[in-house]
Protein backbone atom coordinates (compact mmCIF):
# COMPACT_ATOMS: atom_id res chain seq x y z
CA UNK A 1 0.00 0.00 0.00
CA UNK A 2 1.38 3.41 -0.80
CA UNK A 3 2.16 6.04 1.55
CA UNK A 4 -0.97 7.85 3.11
CA UNK A 5 -0.93 10.38 5.31
CA UNK A 6 -3.98 10.87 8.07
CA UNK A 7 -5.62 13.67 8.40
CA UNK A 8 -5.56 14.67 11.92
CA UNK A 9 -8.69 16.97 12.75
CA UNK A 10 -10.80 15.66 16.09
CA UNK A 11 -13.34 17.40 17.35
CA UNK A 12 -11.65 16.71 20.97
CA UNK A 13 -8.86 18.69 19.79
CA UNK A 14 -9.16 22.57 19.75
CA UNK A 15 -6.37 23.12 17.26
CA UNK A 16 -8.78 21.69 14.50
CA UNK A 17 -11.01 24.84 14.95
CA UNK A 18 -10.68 27.44 11.94
CA UNK A 19 -11.21 30.78 11.53
CA UNK A 20 -12.50 31.14 8.02
CA UNK A 21 -10.36 33.25 5.57
CA UNK A 22 -6.27 32.38 5.77
CA UNK A 23 -7.05 30.42 8.58
CA UNK A 24 -5.65 27.46 7.05
CA UNK A 25 -2.55 29.15 6.66
CA UNK A 26 0.54 29.88 9.02
CA UNK A 27 -0.43 33.15 11.03
CA UNK A 28 0.81 35.73 9.38
CA UNK A 29 4.00 37.79 9.80
CA UNK A 30 4.04 41.19 10.39
CA UNK A 31 5.14 42.37 6.97
CA UNK A 32 2.34 40.15 5.74
CA UNK A 33 -0.54 41.77 7.75
CA UNK A 34 1.27 45.24 6.67
CA UNK A 35 0.09 44.11 3.07
CA UNK A 36 -3.60 42.95 3.49
CA UNK A 37 -4.34 46.71 5.58
CA UNK A 38 -2.55 48.06 2.33
CA UNK A 39 -5.18 46.17 -0.03
CA UNK A 40 -8.10 47.17 1.93
CA UNK A 41 -6.71 50.81 2.10
CA UNK A 42 -6.54 50.61 -1.58
CA UNK A 43 -9.44 49.75 -2.26
CA UNK A 44 -11.00 52.48 -0.09
CA UNK A 45 -12.82 50.63 2.38
CA UNK A 46 -13.35 51.35 5.89
CA UNK A 47 -11.15 49.04 8.33
CA UNK A 48 -12.29 47.87 11.36
CA UNK A 49 -11.12 45.75 14.05
CA UNK A 50 -12.71 42.90 15.91
CA UNK A 51 -12.57 40.57 18.94
CA UNK A 52 -13.54 37.75 20.99
CA UNK A 53 -12.05 35.18 23.46
CA UNK A 54 -11.99 32.04 21.88
CA UNK A 55 -14.29 29.81 22.83
CA UNK A 56 -17.12 32.34 21.33
CA UNK A 57 -15.28 32.33 18.05
CA UNK A 58 -18.25 30.48 15.87
CA UNK A 59 -20.58 33.85 16.77
CA UNK A 60 -21.27 36.18 14.22
CA UNK A 61 -20.94 38.91 16.35
CA UNK A 62 -17.69 39.49 17.92
CA UNK A 63 -17.01 42.31 20.69
CA UNK A 64 -16.31 45.69 18.38
CA UNK A 65 -12.95 47.64 19.14
CA UNK A 66 -13.95 51.18 19.28
CA UNK A 67 -15.47 52.19 16.06
CA UNK A 68 -15.17 51.45 12.79
CA UNK A 69 -12.12 53.85 10.98
CA UNK A 70 -14.46 55.63 8.74
CA UNK A 71 -11.64 57.33 6.24
CA UNK A 72 -8.47 55.86 7.83
CA UNK A 73 -5.96 55.31 4.96
CA UNK A 74 -2.63 55.75 7.16
CA UNK A 75 -1.55 51.78 7.28
CA UNK A 76 0.99 52.13 10.47
CA UNK A 77 -2.38 54.31 12.72
CA UNK A 78 -4.29 50.60 11.68
CA UNK A 79 -1.39 48.39 12.47
CA UNK A 80 -1.39 50.46 15.64
CA UNK A 81 -4.55 49.88 16.99
CA UNK A 82 -4.57 46.30 15.92
CA UNK A 83 -1.46 46.11 18.36
CA UNK A 84 -3.51 48.28 21.03
CA UNK A 85 -6.86 45.90 20.70
CA UNK A 86 -3.96 43.06 21.39
CA UNK A 87 -2.37 44.51 24.37
CA UNK A 88 -5.81 45.52 25.54
CA UNK A 89 -7.31 41.67 24.66
CA UNK A 90 -3.83 39.72 25.03
CA UNK A 91 -6.11 36.27 25.18
CA UNK A 92 -8.60 37.32 22.04
CA UNK A 93 -8.63 36.37 18.59
CA UNK A 94 -8.65 39.91 16.99
CA UNK A 95 -9.49 40.09 12.98
CA UNK A 96 -9.65 42.56 10.61
CA UNK A 97 -12.55 43.91 8.66
CA UNK A 98 -12.63 45.99 5.54
CA UNK A 99 -16.33 47.37 5.04
CA UNK A 100 -17.02 48.31 1.25
CA UNK A 101 -20.32 50.15 2.18
CA UNK A 102 -21.14 49.84 -1.60
CA UNK A 103 -21.69 46.20 -1.64
CA UNK A 104 -23.07 46.54 2.16
CA UNK A 105 -20.33 43.66 2.41
CA UNK A 106 -17.14 42.76 4.03
CA UNK A 107 -14.76 42.79 1.22
CA UNK A 108 -12.08 41.51 3.50
CA UNK A 109 -12.03 39.76 6.83
CA UNK A 110 -9.09 37.82 8.38
CA UNK A 111 -7.83 37.00 11.86
CA UNK A 112 -5.05 38.82 12.46
CA UNK A 113 -3.72 37.83 15.86
CA UNK A 114 -5.02 33.82 17.02
CA UNK A 115 -5.51 33.66 20.38
CA UNK A 116 -5.24 29.87 22.34
CA UNK A 117 -7.94 27.87 20.56
CA UNK A 118 -10.39 25.81 22.92
CA UNK B 1 -67.67 63.52 -37.59
CA UNK B 2 -65.56 61.82 -40.36
CA UNK B 3 -62.65 59.89 -39.46
CA UNK B 4 -61.68 57.94 -41.89
CA UNK B 5 -60.10 54.50 -40.68
CA UNK B 6 -56.70 54.34 -41.72
CA UNK B 7 -56.19 50.82 -43.24
CA UNK B 8 -58.59 48.26 -45.43
CA UNK B 9 -58.00 44.27 -45.21
CA UNK B 10 -56.42 43.19 -48.06
CA UNK B 11 -55.81 39.82 -47.69
CA UNK B 12 -53.20 37.65 -48.76
CA UNK B 13 -49.45 37.20 -48.11
CA UNK B 14 -47.14 39.93 -47.95
CA UNK B 15 -43.62 40.73 -47.48
CA UNK B 16 -42.50 40.68 -43.63
CA UNK B 17 -40.35 43.63 -44.56
CA UNK B 18 -43.07 46.13 -45.07
CA UNK B 19 -44.48 46.10 -41.76
CA UNK B 20 -42.29 44.29 -39.32
CA UNK B 21 -38.65 46.29 -40.62
CA UNK B 22 -37.97 49.74 -38.97
CA UNK B 23 -34.61 50.66 -39.33
CA UNK B 24 -35.67 54.39 -38.15
CA UNK B 25 -37.38 53.32 -35.06
CA UNK B 26 -35.85 55.22 -32.52
CA UNK B 27 -35.63 52.65 -29.72
CA UNK B 28 -37.45 53.04 -26.62
CA UNK B 29 -36.01 52.46 -22.83
CA UNK B 30 -39.01 50.28 -22.25
CA UNK B 31 -38.82 47.98 -24.73
CA UNK B 32 -37.08 44.07 -24.30
CA UNK B 33 -34.26 44.28 -26.93
CA UNK B 34 -32.79 41.02 -28.81
CA UNK B 35 -30.57 40.29 -30.80
CA UNK B 36 -30.45 37.25 -33.02
CA UNK B 37 -27.29 35.79 -35.10
CA UNK B 38 -29.91 34.55 -38.27
CA UNK B 39 -28.69 32.94 -41.18
CA UNK B 40 -31.58 32.98 -43.72
CA UNK B 41 -32.37 30.55 -46.14
CA UNK B 42 -30.91 31.05 -49.75
CA UNK B 43 -32.08 33.87 -51.64
CA UNK B 44 -33.77 35.22 -48.66
CA UNK B 45 -32.43 39.23 -48.04
CA UNK B 46 -31.53 40.14 -44.95
CA UNK B 47 -34.18 42.97 -43.86
CA UNK B 48 -37.07 40.51 -44.93
CA UNK B 49 -35.30 37.76 -42.88
CA UNK B 50 -34.90 39.80 -40.02
CA UNK B 51 -38.57 41.32 -40.35
CA UNK B 52 -39.66 37.83 -40.27
CA UNK B 53 -37.69 36.62 -37.17
CA UNK B 54 -39.43 39.94 -35.58
CA UNK B 55 -42.81 39.10 -36.93
CA UNK B 56 -43.40 35.46 -35.70
CA UNK B 57 -41.46 36.32 -32.56
CA UNK B 58 -44.53 39.24 -31.84
CA UNK B 59 -47.76 39.15 -33.29
CA UNK B 60 -47.52 38.58 -37.14
CA UNK B 61 -48.05 35.03 -38.41
CA UNK B 62 -47.88 33.88 -42.32
CA UNK B 63 -50.59 35.80 -43.93
CA UNK B 64 -53.12 38.88 -43.29
CA UNK B 65 -55.68 38.08 -40.92
CA UNK B 66 -58.66 40.98 -40.59
CA UNK B 67 -58.56 40.83 -36.89
CA UNK B 68 -55.26 42.41 -37.56
CA UNK B 69 -57.59 45.60 -38.07
CA UNK B 70 -59.24 45.19 -34.50
CA UNK B 71 -56.12 46.15 -32.72
CA UNK B 72 -53.64 48.93 -33.50
CA UNK B 73 -50.45 47.09 -34.83
CA UNK B 74 -48.04 49.77 -34.75
CA UNK B 75 -48.19 49.79 -30.28
CA UNK B 76 -47.61 45.69 -29.75
CA UNK B 77 -45.66 44.61 -32.91
CA UNK B 78 -42.12 44.01 -32.49
CA UNK B 79 -39.99 45.89 -34.75
CA UNK B 80 -35.96 44.64 -37.21
CA UNK B 81 -34.20 48.18 -36.15
CA UNK B 82 -30.86 47.08 -37.04
CA UNK B 83 -28.56 44.75 -39.14
CA UNK B 84 -25.10 43.83 -38.18
CA UNK B 85 -22.50 42.00 -40.14
CA UNK B 86 -21.48 38.97 -37.42
CA UNK B 87 -17.26 39.30 -37.71
CA UNK B 88 -15.82 36.25 -39.40
CA UNK B 89 -18.75 34.89 -40.73
CA UNK B 90 -20.42 35.62 -44.26
CA UNK B 91 -23.64 34.26 -44.48
CA UNK B 92 -24.82 35.20 -41.15
CA UNK B 93 -25.61 38.50 -39.81
CA UNK B 94 -27.04 39.98 -36.27
CA UNK B 95 -30.48 41.03 -36.12
CA UNK B 96 -31.69 43.61 -33.64
CA UNK B 97 -35.29 43.41 -32.51
CA UNK B 98 -37.24 45.56 -30.11
CA UNK B 99 -40.33 44.65 -28.31
CA UNK B 100 -42.70 46.85 -26.77
CA UNK B 101 -43.30 46.66 -23.30
CA UNK B 102 -46.57 45.92 -23.53
CA UNK B 103 -46.61 42.69 -25.24
CA UNK B 104 -45.91 40.57 -22.29
CA UNK B 105 -46.62 39.49 -18.67
CA UNK B 106 -45.17 40.77 -15.96
CA UNK B 107 -42.65 39.09 -14.10
CA UNK B 108 -43.09 36.43 -16.35
CA UNK B 109 -39.66 35.11 -17.65
CA UNK B 110 -41.86 32.23 -18.79
CA UNK B 111 -43.81 34.33 -21.11
CA UNK B 112 -41.07 36.27 -22.36
CA UNK B 113 -39.28 33.58 -23.33
CA UNK B 114 -42.40 31.86 -25.05
CA UNK B 115 -42.39 35.04 -27.35
CA UNK B 116 -39.05 35.61 -28.46
CA UNK B 117 -37.79 31.92 -28.60
CA UNK B 118 -40.86 30.57 -29.28
CA UNK B 119 -42.14 29.31 -33.25
CA UNK B 120 -39.62 31.60 -34.81
CA UNK B 121 -36.65 29.03 -33.84
CA UNK B 122 -38.86 26.19 -36.29
CA UNK B 123 -39.53 29.20 -38.88
CA UNK B 124 -38.74 27.73 -42.37
CA UNK B 125 -37.24 31.06 -43.86
CA UNK B 126 -34.54 30.67 -41.75
CA UNK B 127 -31.90 27.95 -41.97
CA UNK B 128 -30.32 28.75 -38.26
CA UNK B 129 -31.08 31.56 -35.47
CA UNK B 130 -29.74 31.75 -32.17
CA UNK B 131 -31.04 34.44 -29.16
CA UNK B 132 -27.56 36.04 -28.31
CA UNK B 133 -28.56 38.91 -25.78
CA UNK B 134 -31.43 40.38 -24.67
CA UNK B 135 -31.95 43.44 -22.87
CA UNK B 136 -34.43 43.38 -19.71
CA UNK B 137 -35.65 47.38 -19.33
CA UNK B 138 -35.94 48.01 -15.54
CA UNK B 139 -39.76 47.72 -15.48
CA UNK B 140 -39.43 43.88 -16.10
CA UNK B 141 -36.37 43.48 -13.86
CA UNK B 142 -38.00 44.91 -10.85
CA UNK B 143 -41.26 42.93 -11.69
CA UNK B 144 -39.65 39.72 -11.61
CA UNK B 145 -38.42 37.99 -8.60
CA UNK B 146 -34.59 37.78 -8.34
CA UNK B 147 -32.18 35.76 -6.46
CA UNK B 148 -33.65 34.79 -3.01
CA UNK B 149 -30.44 36.12 -1.34
CA UNK B 150 -27.93 37.08 -3.00
CA UNK B 151 -24.04 36.99 -3.07
CA UNK B 152 -24.02 40.06 0.03
CA UNK B 153 -26.36 38.10 2.05
CA UNK B 154 -25.09 34.86 1.68
CA UNK B 155 -21.77 35.86 2.93
CA UNK B 156 -23.52 37.01 6.06
CA UNK B 157 -25.42 34.07 6.51
CA UNK B 158 -21.82 31.99 5.61
CA UNK B 159 -20.03 34.44 7.64
CA UNK B 160 -16.90 34.00 4.78
CA UNK B 161 -15.89 37.29 3.36
CA UNK B 162 -12.52 38.06 1.16
CA UNK B 163 -12.54 35.25 -0.61
CA UNK B 164 -14.29 32.69 -3.13
CA UNK B 165 -16.03 30.07 -1.49
CA UNK B 166 -14.64 26.04 -2.25
CA UNK B 167 -17.17 23.73 -2.85
CA UNK B 168 -16.70 19.89 -4.22
CA UNK B 169 -19.23 17.77 -5.94
CA UNK B 170 -19.41 14.24 -4.64
CA UNK B 171 -18.63 11.31 -6.69
CA UNK B 172 -19.30 8.76 -8.29
CA UNK B 173 -22.22 10.51 -9.36
CA UNK B 174 -24.89 7.41 -8.75
CA UNK B 175 -24.49 4.80 -7.10
CA UNK B 176 -23.39 5.11 -3.56
CA UNK B 177 -25.63 4.54 -0.36
CA UNK B 178 -26.75 7.35 1.41
CA UNK B 179 -24.80 6.19 4.88
CA UNK B 180 -21.60 6.30 2.41
CA UNK B 181 -22.62 9.49 0.83
CA UNK B 182 -22.59 10.99 3.87
CA UNK B 183 -19.23 10.22 4.81
CA UNK B 184 -18.17 11.58 1.79
CA UNK B 185 -19.70 14.77 2.59
CA UNK B 186 -18.40 14.69 6.05
CA UNK B 187 -14.87 14.46 4.70
CA UNK B 188 -14.50 17.31 2.52
CA UNK B 189 -16.76 19.44 5.09
CA UNK B 190 -13.95 18.49 7.64
CA UNK B 191 -11.47 19.34 5.37
CA UNK B 192 -11.99 22.48 5.03
CA UNK B 193 -14.83 23.25 2.19
CA UNK B 194 -17.32 25.48 2.19
CA UNK B 195 -19.84 23.53 0.37
CA UNK B 196 -20.53 19.79 -0.80
CA UNK B 197 -22.56 19.26 -3.64
CA UNK B 198 -25.48 16.48 -4.92
CA UNK B 199 -24.78 15.52 -8.41
CA UNK B 200 -27.37 17.19 -10.97
CA UNK B 201 -28.51 13.67 -11.46
CA UNK B 202 -28.85 12.49 -7.92
CA UNK B 203 -32.57 12.82 -7.31
CA UNK B 204 -34.60 9.89 -5.50
CA UNK B 205 -32.96 6.68 -6.90
CA UNK B 206 -33.10 3.18 -5.49
CA UNK B 207 -29.81 3.05 -4.28
CA UNK B 208 -30.54 6.56 -2.33
CA UNK B 209 -33.85 7.96 -0.98
CA UNK B 210 -33.42 11.62 -0.68
CA UNK B 211 -34.99 11.13 2.74
CA UNK B 212 -32.11 8.88 3.89
CA UNK B 213 -29.51 11.02 1.79
CA UNK B 214 -30.83 14.57 3.22
CA UNK B 215 -30.27 13.20 7.27
CA UNK B 216 -26.74 11.51 6.47
CA UNK B 217 -25.35 14.81 4.98
CA UNK B 218 -27.18 16.88 7.97
CA UNK B 219 -25.16 15.04 10.26
CA UNK B 220 -22.13 15.41 8.34
CA UNK B 221 -22.85 19.06 7.80
CA UNK B 222 -23.39 19.41 12.01
CA UNK B 223 -20.09 17.12 12.79
CA UNK B 224 -17.75 19.26 10.14
CA UNK B 225 -19.18 22.38 11.65
CA UNK B 226 -18.61 21.60 15.43
CA UNK B 227 -14.64 20.05 14.31
CA UNK B 228 -13.76 23.33 12.51
CA UNK B 229 -15.64 25.96 13.81
CA UNK B 230 -16.92 27.32 10.36
CA UNK B 231 -20.31 27.54 8.71
CA UNK B 232 -20.93 24.68 6.15
CA UNK B 233 -23.86 23.68 3.83
CA UNK B 234 -24.15 20.69 1.55
CA UNK B 235 -26.67 21.27 -1.58
CA UNK B 236 -29.59 19.25 -1.22
CA UNK B 237 -31.12 18.55 -4.36
CA UNK B 238 -34.66 19.16 -4.53
CA UNK B 239 -35.32 18.59 -8.48
CA UNK B 240 -37.87 15.94 -8.39
CA UNK B 241 -40.63 14.40 -10.52
CA UNK B 242 -43.22 16.43 -9.83
CA UNK B 243 -43.73 20.49 -7.79
CA UNK B 244 -45.52 18.72 -4.77
CA UNK B 245 -42.35 16.36 -4.85
CA UNK B 246 -39.88 18.78 -5.04
CA UNK B 247 -41.31 21.23 -2.39
CA UNK B 248 -41.55 17.88 0.42
CA UNK B 249 -37.99 17.43 -0.25
CA UNK B 250 -37.56 21.53 0.13
CA UNK B 251 -39.91 21.62 3.07
CA UNK B 252 -37.87 18.22 5.02
CA UNK B 253 -34.60 20.21 3.96
CA UNK B 254 -35.89 23.46 5.85
CA UNK B 255 -36.92 21.08 8.56
CA UNK B 256 -33.40 19.87 9.22
CA UNK B 257 -32.07 23.10 9.30
CA UNK B 258 -29.72 22.70 6.22
CA UNK B 259 -29.11 26.28 4.82
CA UNK B 260 -29.10 25.23 1.25
CA UNK B 261 -30.83 23.21 -1.29
CA UNK B 262 -30.56 22.80 -4.98
CA UNK B 263 -32.68 23.13 -7.78
CA UNK B 264 -31.78 22.63 -12.00
CA UNK B 265 -33.71 25.40 -13.36
CA UNK B 266 -33.68 24.06 -17.13
CA UNK B 267 -34.85 20.74 -16.51
CA UNK B 268 -37.32 21.35 -13.79
CA UNK B 269 -39.33 23.64 -15.61
CA UNK B 270 -39.04 27.82 -15.38
CA UNK B 271 -42.29 28.18 -13.09
CA UNK B 272 -41.30 25.27 -11.11
CA UNK B 273 -38.28 26.74 -10.47
CA UNK B 274 -39.96 30.21 -10.00
CA UNK B 275 -42.19 29.39 -7.21
CA UNK B 276 -38.76 27.05 -5.54
CA UNK B 277 -36.77 30.01 -5.85
CA UNK B 278 -39.95 32.36 -3.97
CA UNK B 279 -40.45 29.87 -1.34
CA UNK B 280 -36.61 30.13 -0.52
CA UNK B 281 -36.21 33.36 0.27
CA UNK B 282 -39.96 33.06 2.40
CA UNK B 283 -37.91 30.08 4.14
CA UNK B 284 -34.43 31.66 4.04
CA UNK B 285 -33.12 28.66 2.39
CA UNK B 286 -29.86 29.43 -0.23
CA UNK B 287 -30.95 28.02 -3.46
CA UNK B 288 -27.86 26.64 -5.32
CA UNK B 289 -28.83 26.42 -9.27
CA UNK B 290 -27.25 23.91 -11.63
CA UNK B 291 -27.69 23.76 -15.51
CA UNK B 292 -28.07 20.50 -16.87
CA UNK B 293 -29.71 20.59 -21.03
CA UNK B 294 -27.75 24.07 -21.19
CA UNK B 295 -25.01 22.55 -23.57
CA UNK B 296 -28.37 21.25 -25.64
CA UNK B 297 -29.19 25.01 -26.36
CA UNK B 298 -26.33 27.48 -25.79
CA UNK B 299 -23.14 25.18 -27.16
CA UNK B 300 -23.78 25.22 -31.65
CA UNK B 301 -22.47 28.84 -32.20
CA UNK B 302 -25.26 29.13 -35.20
CA UNK B 303 -28.30 27.98 -33.43
CA UNK B 304 -29.81 28.19 -30.21
CA UNK B 305 -29.58 30.70 -27.56
CA UNK B 306 -26.77 31.76 -26.22
CA UNK B 307 -25.86 31.12 -22.32
CA UNK B 308 -25.76 34.71 -21.47
CA UNK B 309 -29.11 35.06 -22.23
CA UNK B 310 -29.85 32.02 -19.74
CA UNK B 311 -27.38 33.19 -17.07
CA UNK B 312 -29.90 36.79 -17.60
CA UNK B 313 -32.94 34.47 -17.43
CA UNK B 314 -31.90 32.50 -14.20
CA UNK B 315 -31.07 35.70 -12.39
CA UNK B 316 -34.48 37.20 -12.96
CA UNK B 317 -36.22 33.93 -11.59
CA UNK B 318 -34.22 33.49 -8.85
CA UNK B 319 -30.90 31.80 -7.58
CA UNK B 320 -28.28 32.37 -5.15
CA UNK B 321 -25.41 30.05 -7.03
CA UNK B 322 -25.36 29.33 -10.87
CA UNK B 323 -22.82 27.27 -12.99
CA UNK B 324 -21.02 29.33 -15.20
CA UNK B 325 -18.75 27.28 -16.69
CA UNK B 326 -14.45 27.63 -15.86
CA UNK B 327 -12.71 28.69 -18.77
CA UNK B 328 -9.91 26.14 -17.66
CA UNK B 329 -11.45 22.87 -16.75
CA UNK B 330 -12.64 20.00 -18.86
CA UNK B 331 -15.99 21.63 -19.87
CA UNK B 332 -16.47 23.96 -22.64
CA UNK B 333 -15.92 28.13 -22.26
CA UNK B 334 -14.36 30.83 -24.09
CA UNK B 335 -12.51 33.02 -21.79
CA UNK B 336 -13.99 36.83 -22.47
CA UNK B 337 -17.69 35.04 -22.97
CA UNK B 338 -17.23 33.89 -19.37
CA UNK B 339 -16.41 36.96 -18.12
CA UNK B 340 -19.29 38.55 -19.95
CA UNK B 341 -21.77 36.77 -18.57
CA UNK B 342 -20.22 36.26 -14.97
CA UNK B 343 -20.64 40.00 -14.75
CA UNK B 344 -24.27 40.12 -16.29
CA UNK B 345 -24.46 37.41 -12.55
CA UNK B 346 -22.80 39.22 -10.12
CA UNK B 347 -22.85 43.25 -11.19
CA UNK B 348 -25.66 46.21 -11.06
CA UNK B 349 -25.04 47.62 -14.19
CA UNK B 350 -23.38 45.48 -17.27
CA UNK B 351 -22.17 48.60 -20.40
CA UNK B 352 -22.40 46.97 -23.29
CA UNK B 353 -18.87 45.20 -25.13
CA UNK B 354 -18.82 43.21 -27.61
CA UNK B 355 -15.10 41.50 -26.61
CA UNK B 356 -17.18 40.17 -24.10
CA UNK B 357 -20.40 39.30 -25.89
CA UNK B 358 -22.46 41.99 -24.07
CA UNK B 359 -24.70 43.38 -26.79
CA UNK B 360 -27.02 45.79 -25.06
CA UNK B 361 -26.46 47.83 -21.44
CA UNK B 362 -28.37 46.01 -18.82
CA UNK B 363 -29.49 48.14 -15.70
CA UNK B 364 -30.08 45.34 -13.09
CA UNK B 365 -31.83 47.83 -10.99
CA UNK B 366 -31.54 46.77 -6.99
CA UNK B 367 -31.29 42.59 -8.02
CA UNK B 368 -28.92 41.11 -5.77
CA UNK B 369 -25.89 39.05 -7.72
CA UNK B 370 -25.80 35.14 -8.33
CA UNK B 371 -22.74 33.68 -7.23
CA UNK B 372 -21.32 32.28 -10.58
CA UNK B 373 -20.26 28.50 -10.17
CA UNK B 374 -16.71 27.37 -11.89
CA UNK B 375 -17.20 23.10 -11.79
CA UNK B 376 -15.85 20.59 -14.01
CA UNK B 377 -12.36 18.86 -14.41
CA UNK B 378 -10.22 22.06 -12.00
CA UNK B 379 -8.03 20.78 -10.05
CA UNK B 380 -4.96 23.14 -7.65
CA UNK B 381 -3.16 23.60 -10.20
CA UNK B 382 -5.95 25.89 -11.95
CA UNK B 383 -6.27 27.89 -8.51
CA UNK B 384 -4.50 31.06 -9.51
CA UNK B 385 -6.13 31.27 -12.68
CA UNK B 386 -9.45 30.59 -11.41
CA UNK B 387 -8.80 32.90 -8.58
CA UNK B 388 -7.22 35.53 -11.03
CA UNK B 389 -10.55 35.08 -13.48
CA UNK B 390 -13.40 35.26 -11.21
CA UNK B 391 -12.62 37.01 -8.50
CA UNK B 392 -13.44 36.97 -4.51
CA UNK B 393 -17.43 36.74 -5.56
CA UNK B 394 -17.24 33.28 -7.00
CA UNK B 395 -18.02 29.63 -5.60
CA UNK B 396 -15.02 27.15 -7.32
CA UNK B 397 -16.04 23.99 -6.92
CA UNK B 398 -13.10 20.83 -7.81
CA UNK B 399 -14.98 17.70 -7.47
CA UNK B 400 -12.43 15.13 -8.87
CA UNK B 401 -9.92 17.26 -7.91
CA UNK B 402 -10.85 16.54 -3.84
CA UNK B 403 -12.13 13.01 -4.30
CA UNK B 404 -9.06 12.16 -6.26
CA UNK B 405 -6.78 13.18 -3.18
CA UNK B 406 -4.34 9.75 -2.77
CA UNK B 407 -4.87 10.57 0.24
CA UNK B 408 -8.54 10.93 0.66
CA UNK B 409 -10.96 13.71 0.59
CA UNK B 410 -10.29 15.61 3.69
CA UNK B 411 -6.82 16.12 2.92
CA UNK B 412 -8.42 16.67 -0.58
CA UNK B 413 -10.35 19.52 0.32
CA UNK B 414 -7.46 20.86 2.65
CA UNK B 415 -5.49 21.14 -0.08
CA UNK B 416 -7.64 23.00 -1.87
CA UNK B 417 -8.74 25.52 1.04
CA UNK B 418 -4.87 26.03 1.38
CA UNK B 419 -4.36 26.65 -2.54
CA UNK B 420 -7.05 29.10 -2.32
CA UNK B 421 -5.79 31.20 0.67
CA UNK B 422 -2.14 31.23 -0.53
CA UNK B 423 -3.34 32.57 -4.05
CA UNK B 424 -5.65 35.00 -2.46
CA UNK B 425 -2.88 35.81 -0.11
CA UNK B 426 -0.73 36.38 -2.82
CA UNK B 427 -3.04 38.44 -4.50
CA UNK B 428 -4.05 40.92 -2.10
CA UNK B 429 -0.07 41.51 -1.58
CA UNK B 430 0.00 42.65 -4.43
CA UNK B 431 1.62 39.93 -6.76
CA UNK B 432 0.57 38.76 -10.35
CA UNK B 433 -1.07 35.35 -9.35
CA UNK B 434 -1.30 33.76 -13.03
CA UNK B 435 2.22 34.36 -13.90
CA UNK B 436 3.14 33.44 -10.53
CA UNK B 437 1.49 30.78 -9.65
CA UNK B 438 3.45 27.83 -9.44
CA UNK B 439 5.76 29.83 -6.65
CA UNK B 440 2.73 31.03 -4.79
CA UNK B 441 1.90 27.43 -4.46
CA UNK B 442 4.92 25.85 -4.07
CA UNK B 443 5.28 28.09 -1.34
CA UNK B 444 2.06 27.52 0.23
CA UNK B 445 2.95 23.13 -0.23
CA UNK B 446 5.71 24.19 2.52
CA UNK B 447 3.54 23.95 5.45
CA UNK B 448 0.89 21.60 3.75
CA UNK B 449 1.72 18.06 3.24
CA UNK B 450 -1.72 17.60 1.74
CA UNK B 451 -1.39 20.51 -1.08
CA UNK B 452 1.98 19.15 -1.84
CA UNK B 453 0.55 15.41 -2.32
CA UNK B 454 -1.97 16.75 -4.54
CA UNK B 455 0.29 18.81 -6.54
CA UNK B 456 2.39 16.11 -7.33
CA UNK B 457 -0.68 13.96 -8.06
CA UNK B 458 -2.08 16.53 -11.12
CA UNK B 459 0.68 18.06 -11.99
CA UNK B 460 0.22 16.41 -15.69
CA UNK B 461 -3.42 17.39 -16.16
CA UNK B 462 -4.61 20.14 -18.55
CA UNK B 463 -7.62 20.23 -20.80
CA UNK B 464 -6.62 22.11 -23.63
CA UNK B 465 -9.13 21.51 -26.42
CA UNK B 466 -10.47 24.03 -28.65
CA UNK B 467 -13.08 26.11 -28.02
CA UNK B 468 -16.20 25.57 -30.21
CA UNK B 469 -18.73 28.31 -29.03
CA UNK B 470 -16.30 31.20 -29.17
CA UNK B 471 -16.93 34.76 -29.78
CA UNK B 472 -17.48 35.75 -32.77
CA UNK B 473 -14.34 37.47 -34.07
CA UNK B 474 -12.69 38.30 -37.17
CA UNK B 475 -10.01 35.97 -37.92
CA UNK B 476 -8.56 36.01 -41.06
Amino acid sequence: MSYIQDYPSRLSDPASRKMETFSYLPEMTKTQIRAQVQWIVDHGWNPGIEHTEPENATDYYWYMWKLPMFGETDVDAILAEIEECHKANPKHHVRLLGYDNFTQSQGANMVVRRGKMV
Amino acid sequence: MNVQPKKKYDAGVKDYRSTYWEPDYSVKETDILAVFKVIPQDGVPREEAAAAVAAESSTGTWTTVWTDLLTDLDHYKGRAYRIEDVPGQDEAFYAFIAYPADLFEEGSVVNVFTSIVGNVFGFKAVRSLRLEDVRFPIWFVKTCFGPPHGIQVERDKMDKYGRPLLGCTIKPKLGLSAKNYGRAVYEVLRGGLDFSKDDENVNSQPFMRWRDRFLFCQEAIEKAQAETGERKGHYMNVTAPTVEAMFQRAEFAKELGTPIIMSDYLTVGWAAHNSLSKWCRDNGMLLHVHRAMHAVMDRNPNHGINFRVLAKMLRLLGGDHLHSGTVVGKLEGDRNATLGWINLMRDKFVKEDRSMGVFFDQDWGSMPGVFPVASGGIHVWHMPALVSIFGNDSVLQFGGGTLGHPWGNAAGAAANRVALEACVQARNEGREIEKEGKDILIAAAKHSPELKSAMETWKEIKFEFDTVDKLDVQHR
